[in-house]
């Protein structure tokens, strides 16, 4: 019976190595707490200070350039900087704790996965910034966040998978109720991301 | 080659060979550093379970320089492939027959 033990425990010593050795697993789950919060920040600055509250698809580029358009851009920016630098130092952190380093061939992958669904998205709110299409800056930045999520997901943990989904769910439902927008965004990117961060750090890092 | 009762391989006995072996399933190639981070063990240590997989030619290597400083990298062989899968089965019908 004893020897029984070890075959088990030789199995799931190879699985665990075989996804330690090609998934990421360094992303610490407060880092999604984190970026929760400050997208629910920078939703009700948009919507309370810069009044962005767009309720049709179009707007005319001329008359809304002059309504904190720039101010609302320098926000998305802040608040992805903030996000991204608060990912990387905790993930820092966390595979400092694991022995680890956090540039190694799975963080690489990881990277690219999700770099290249979020160029092309980013590029194309840009040109949707300057052709005046507002009411679609929201729920397209989800839907190509959840296309980068879903498509990391095989480099990293499962749970993803399920955010990707979740982002891209509530892209379309921005689509079709545009004047939501905000709200969708605030959900997607401010309450999935505490959620899932609550999860991950219950789940993985207690 | 080796192979004791039931299909399990001698080479495979030490966890840190069936460790190399396992990431070495799911990736082209790793290098010596990187193994040993992901196996926690020290640079002698390791080099010589390399060494005795590679005596099996269960694995190769490939050196380069990278930045004038030498690296090497560690792939699995065909053969390897192969008696690491047998192993597995062998493994996972060990478990099931004594269920």
């Amino acid at each position: 019976m004893k020897k029984q033990q070890g075959y088990i425990r030789d199995l799931s010593e190879i699985r665990c190595m075989m996804e330690r050795s090609s998934k990421f697993f360094s992303l610490s789950g407060w880092a999604g707490i984190l970026a929760g919060i400050y997208a629910l920040s920078g939703a009700y600055i948009a919507y309370a200070i810069l009044n962005f509250r767009p309720d049709e698809l179009f707007y005319k580029p001329s008359g809304i350039l002059s309504t904190g358009l720039p101010e609302l851009i320098w926000l998305a920016i802040s608040i992805l900087l903030l996000a991204l630098v608060t990912a990387v130092f905790l993930s820092y952190q966390r595979a400092g704790k694991r022995g680890e380093k956090l540039w190694n061939p799975t963080a690489k992958l990881l990277l690219v996965s999700m770099m290249v669904p979020l160029v092309v998205g980013g590029i194309l709110l840009l040109f949707m910034i300057f052709n005046g299409l507002l009411g679609l800056l929201a729920p397209f930045s989800l839907l190509f966040y959840g296309l980068a999520l879903f498509n990391a997901e095989k480099y990293t943990y499962g749970e993803v998978k399920v955010l990707g989904l979740i982002e891209m769910l509530l892209g379309l439902l921005g689509v079709w109720f545009v004047e939501f927008g905000l709200l969708f965004w605030a959900l997607g990117f401010g309450v999935a991301h505490i959620i899932y961060g609550i999860h991950m750090n219950y789940k993985y890092e207690r | 080659m080796k192979i004791s009762i039931a299909g399990l391989h001698k080479a495979f006995e030490s966890r840190i060979r069936l460790g190399i072996m396992s990431a070495l399933a799911v990736n082209e190639m790793i290098d010596f550093s990187l193994l040993k981070e992901f196996l926690r063990v020290t640079d002698g240590n390791l080099a010589s379970h390399l060494k005795a997989l590679e005596k099996n030619a269960f694995i190769g290597m490939e050196k380069s320089f990278i930045d004038r400083k030498p690296n090497t990298r560690y792939f699995m062989t065909k053969k390897g492939k192969a008696a690491f899968d047998d192993h597995l089965e062998a493994l996972e019908r060990l478990i099931k027959s004594q269920k």
